[in-house]
């Protein structure tokens, strides 16, 4: 243990003079923790949130726990009354349920025998509280609304176009890594121009493209102008280039078509770099919203991040629907922050990109 | 034999597959020879980035100079310089509301501090966290996890869960609350807003920045910070004499890098203000958007002469990145 | 089956003419060495034979036909690269079964070529193993059995051994030419090592900047090079060249100065030179003998390397420098002196141009 305790508070302090904390480590542990927090908190809270009922939300000052106050069903009442602990004049504290109230009192009965009323002072009694997880806020959107639709199309957009950004970047990388041909440099010129260009530039031409194609609300509209990422091409080719040319070679020698070195040896070979992409590939057609903001206007197409904008910016904004279809959003995100959240960012680290 | 593994069962339909598109594409190879195919293999991704991306940077310029609310190009009229003079006409150019595109130059404006503010304090904060994280931590990788957690969330969660932090029943109220203070009601007082746009953005994406500032802190070569002991020289001479001039080119290019990315604002902001209160979080690239698409007096034409402009400044931001990156390599070499 | 002949073939990249004219006729079941120093074209000279280079000019057969129009694929030759580049996701049989799966050949036909070729090889106890699991001999053994599999015309092996260390390369060279013995078919084997051209080559043809500079069996190479550039490439250490001139030419015989002032005289056969023609001597540092005659030229020593069987002295002569390689264990030390008997060792004599003008067997022989 000691020696645990030693690596996890190792210090500047230990380190260099010997002993004492210096500023700079606790400035570090303040940040860190201070960070923690920050960085984690809000979504935890949203979490924590997700599962409160609508009055539980209503509530300030709002608990961190889904509490909610305990209710019962006495014989002799319609509905459900709400259960409390209320202090006895004689010092005792009994569980009773609430009828009515007037005025500084309740008039209040005893579950057990709903026949005689006891008249309370409303400040001798305080409400039962239980914990409890309001699960329909998950099931009842994917029921009654159409968040199941949203989410089955989040999970096409974002499946079929990491398939075909894949396919088709894997293919210009082989290209341009491993043929020389004429207008080579031309093709790398124009895929690194349009890293200057991103949606919020070309949005309205790019628009009337999609109309003419008749892929205005579809969600292949969505897909297609996503898919030639030139993100996607540069880390693919930085990889295919570091494959031996010898190697491609030993395959023509080997009776192998170009398209099967592509296929059977240059694709496994770079399949590192292929995970890395898809990895990224999967994050940002999930987040993508304001294009298919701008593509999708049938609820019916609705992505879940276009879902819960829109829903969100209703009126009468029912946010425990809102906050537990926003958990689910993140789920898969968090999902591969958790397995694959090395990976990120070793590969962001490696090519600067996001 | 070996009992086939999961992989090989995934892999046996796609590799069949993949031999029947051999014997045609073989007969091409024999056709072209091997030149063609590298056209063949670079076709589908020039082909879609020429229709999604080349042909509307193409068609944008068009578009700026037409008028109407038609999408297509066939229904719109020619009206030259029109959209451009419309966005610059103002009778006072130091007050953006005497201009006829007064939203326009609200949106410039608040494009412009959000920039200035949230990329500063963004690389401030990155730059601080970066040098946390290279000092010597017990269980770094979980450190570096914990800042970097909020990039891979989507703006419109972001958006959402601050929405829902900062409403008045929400935790920040309810903070002061526990130290006495009052509730306030944050997303609607304009400068409070606007503070929370940065605040929020900072928040998603500071981590990505500070990832990139810690692989160029790792780059620096330890034995400089060694000699540097040896020498007896102070920490924080360390830093500003070692760290600091050899962290410069790569400081500079998360600095073009947040500043490019800065501009274009919108995802999360949109979500979590709407542009609002009044028009206090509304930026360049949600003006585009709504003269484009969402208002009803929609304006496509003006909407992208807009978006020119936009990418005019992401350009010059863009060259200047490419120039650092070359320099720096340059560098590498010698 | 396996006969290469190359017309006037010719090769650049862009305007830097790789290969300039190559003219050479490889017959059946020859073992042919390309050797020369890097650059020399003679990799690029197989990759045009592989067919992995496309030739700017001239014509390439294989056994008559012509196969300048012919991809490699189908020009039925197999190649054993400097890399191996053996496919580091496959198993060593899939290795060798992807070739000739890409043929369409039956599966049973090869399972019996691969087993054939793994009990010829002995690496049947690996065959399941990566290319990354395997060490380098190992892996260089699955890179010619993959070549073997394929049962080619002829099989072009581009410095194979160059990834071996030196134990390793000098036992897998006797194994090559073993293997040679027993398939029986065509080989080309590029290197830049001369030692490697000596042992295995029937031929070796030795190139500099994209030209043949001779071609010829090892002994031919070694005891008659046809210029400077050969004299020095073939022999280690290499011949040393003293510049000399031509003193008197009478009848049969010439008398040159050589290193300063000292004279050999030398037969003259059919070649011809003239008086006070400027001209260099080339004598191989293992035939040079220490000698008592005041008279022979006097050798500075720089260098002592005392080799147990051999002793390599590193010395300087009039200006030149002077490589001797004696038998044995030698008494001599850095700054002595010591004379070399110039009048029984074989002597090359070249022209100006570095063209061989003579050889003078010497007394010895």
């Amino acid at each position: 243990m000691g020696n645990v305790a030693r690596f996890i508070l190792r210090r500047r302090g230990a380190h260099g003079s010997g002993k004492g904390w210096h500023w700079t480590d606790i400035f570090t542990w303040v940040w860190l923790i201070g960070g923690l927090i920050i960085m984690f908190g809000p979504a935890v809270w949203l979490m924590f949130s997700s599962l409160k009922t609508p009055a539980a939300l209503a509530e300030f000052p709002p608990s961190i726990l889904p509490y909610v106050t305990s209710q019962a069903t006495v014989e002799g009442y319609d509905k459900p009354l709400m259960l409390y602990d209320a202090k006895m004049p004689d010092g005792s504290t009994r569980v009773l349920a609430e009828v009515r109230r007037i005025g500084l009192v309740a008039q209040m009965v005893d579950p057990k025998a709903p026949g005689d009323i006891v008249k309370v002072n409303i400040n001798d009694r305080s409400p039962v509280r239980i914990m409890s997880f309001a699960t329909n806020n998950y099931t009842e959107p994917f029921v009654h609304f159409d968040f199941l639709r949203y989410l089955w199309n989040s999970v096409f957009v974002t499946v079929v176009a990491t398939v075909i950004t894949l396919v088709v970047n894997s293919m210009a990388a082989f290209a341009l890594s491993k043929y020389e041909f004429k207008g080579r440099s031309v093709a790398m010129l124009v895929i690194l121009a349009t890293l200057m260009v991103p949606l919020s530039v070309i949005m309205v031409p790019l628009y009337s493209i999609i109309s003419t194609l008749g892929l205005f609300n579809s969600l292949w509209g969505v897909i297609l102008p996503t898919v030639a990422t030139p993100t996607g091409v540069f880390i693919l080719r930085q990889y295919m280039l570091t494959i031996p040319d010898e190697l491609l070679d030993a395959a023509r020698m080997d009776k192998a078509s170009e398209w099967q070195i592509y296929w059977r040896i240059v694709l496994p070979l770079t399949a590192p770099a292929l995970a890395v992409l898809a990895i990224f590939s999967v994050v940002w057609r999930w987040n993508d919203f304001l294009w298919p903001l701008i593509v999708l206007s049938r609820r019916e197409l609705y992505t879940l991040q276009v879902g819960l904008s829109i829903y969100s910016g209703e009126l009468n904004v029912q946010w425990h629907f809102i906050l537990a279809m926003t958990v689910v959003t993140m789920i898969p995100v968090v999902l591969v922050f958790i397995f694959l959240q090395r990976f990120i960012t070793t590969g962001i680290a490696g090519t600067g990109l996001k | 034999m070996t009992t086939p593994s999961l992989s090989s069962l995934i892999m046996a339909p796609i590799n069949a597959v993949m031999r029947i598109i051999d014997a045609p594409l073989r007969r091409l190879q024999k056709a072209t020879g091997i030149g063609g195919m590298a056209a063949f293999f670079l076709a589908p991704n020039m082909l879609i980035f020429g229709i999604f991306v080349l042909l509307p940077l193409v068609i944008n310029f068009v578009y700026s100079m037409t008028g109407g609310t038609a999408f297509f190009l066939s229904e719109r009229d020619f009206i030259g310089g029109a959209q451009y003079s419309r966005l610059f006409e103002c009778q006072n150019y130091l007050d953006p509301m005497s201009c006829q595109e007064d939203a326009f130059w609200t949106a410039v404006g608040n494009t412009f501090w959000f920039v200035v503010l949230q990329v500063s304090l963004m690389i401030l904060t990155a730059l601080i966290t970066a040098l946390i994280l290279n000092r010597e931590l017990a269980a770094r990788s979980f450190w570096r996890a914990v800042f970097f957690f909020p990039v891979l969330l989507s703006p419109v969660v972001v958006g959402l869960i601050w929405k829902w932090i900062l409403q008045r029943q929400g935790l920040l109220n309810f903070g002061l609350y526990q130290f006495g203070m009052d509730p306030y009601t944050w997303l609607t007082d304009r400068d409070w807003t606007f503070a929370a746009t940065i605040g929020v953005s900072i928040w998603a994406h500071m981590g990505f920045y500070a990832l990139i500032i810690l692989a160029g802190l790792q780059a620096i070569p330890k034995d400089l910070y060694e000699a540097a002991e040896m020498d007896g020289t102070r920490p924080a001479r360390v830093f500003w004499r070692i760290t600091l001039p050899l962290l410069a080119p790569n400081l500079l290019v998360v600095v073009v890098l947040a500043l490019i990315k800065s501009v274009q604002v919108f995802d999360e902001i949109y979500v979590l203000t709407g542009g609002g209160p009044g028009t206090s979080t509304l930026f360049l690239t949600q003006y585009i958007y709504e003269t484009g698409f969402a208002s009803a007096l929609r304006n496509p034409g003006l909407a992208a002469a807009a978006s020119i402009l936009m990418g005019t400044v992401l350009v010059v931001l863009t060259l200047i990145q490419l120039g650092i990156g070359k320099r720096g390599e340059n560098k590498g070499k010698r | 089956m396996g006969e290469i002949k190359l017309t006037d073939v010719k090769k650049s990249f862009g305007a830097l003419a790789v290969l300039k004219d190559i003219d050479l006729h490889i017959k059946d079941g020859e073992f042919v060495v390309f050797v020369g120093p890097s650059g020399c074209g003679k990799s690029t000279l197989l990759r045009t034979i592989a067919g992995l280079e496309k030739v700017s000019g001239g014509e390439i057969q294989i056994d008559g036909k012509r196969v300048n129009e012919v991809t490699a694929a189908d020009r039925g030759l197999a190649m054993v690269f400097q890399s191996y580049a053996l496919y580091p996701h496959m198993s060593v049989r899939q290795n060798l079964a992807f070739g000739l799966e890409n043929s369409n050949m039956p599966k049973a036909e090869i399972t019996e070529r691969i087993n054939e070729a793994a009990r010829m090889l002995e690496i049947e106890a690996y065959m399941d193993r990566r290319p990354g699991q395997l060490s380098g001999g190992q892996r260089q053994r699955v890179a010619i059995g993959r070549a073997i599999v394929r049962r080619p015309t002829a099989f072009l092996l581009d410095e194979p051994l160059s990834n071996l260390d030196a134990e390793l390369r000098v036992s897998t060279r006797a194994e090559l030419a073993a293997l040679h013995g027993r398939l029986g078919s065509t080989m080309i084997y590029v290197t830049h090592d001369q030692v490697e051209a000596m042992t295995l080559a029937h031929r070796i043809v030795v190139m500099r900047a994209g030209q043949i500079e001779q071609v010829g069996t090892p002994l031919e190479l070694y005891n008659e090079p046809a210029n400077r550039f050969v004299a020095g490439f073939i022999g280690a250490p290499h011949m040393n060249f003293l510049k000399a001139d031509v003193v008197e030419v009478s009848g049969e015989l010439a008398s040159l100065s050589v290193a300063g002032g000292y004279r050999v005289q030398v037969r003259l056969g059919q070649a011809k030179l003239n008086s006070g023609q400027k001209v260099t001597v080339g004598v191989r540092p293992q035939h040079l003998v220490v000698s008592n005659d005041p008279l022979s030229p006097s050798v500075k020593v720089r260098l002592v390397e005392a080799l147990g069987s051999e002793t390599v002295i590193h010395g300087d002569i009039a200006g030149e420098k002077m490589l001797a390689v004696l038998p044995g264990q030698q008494r001599l030390n850095a700054g002595d002196e010591v004379r070399f008997d110039l009048t029984t060792p074989p002597l090359h004599v070249f022209d100006d141009n570095g063209f061989r003008l003579l050889t003078y067997a010497g007394q010895l022989t």
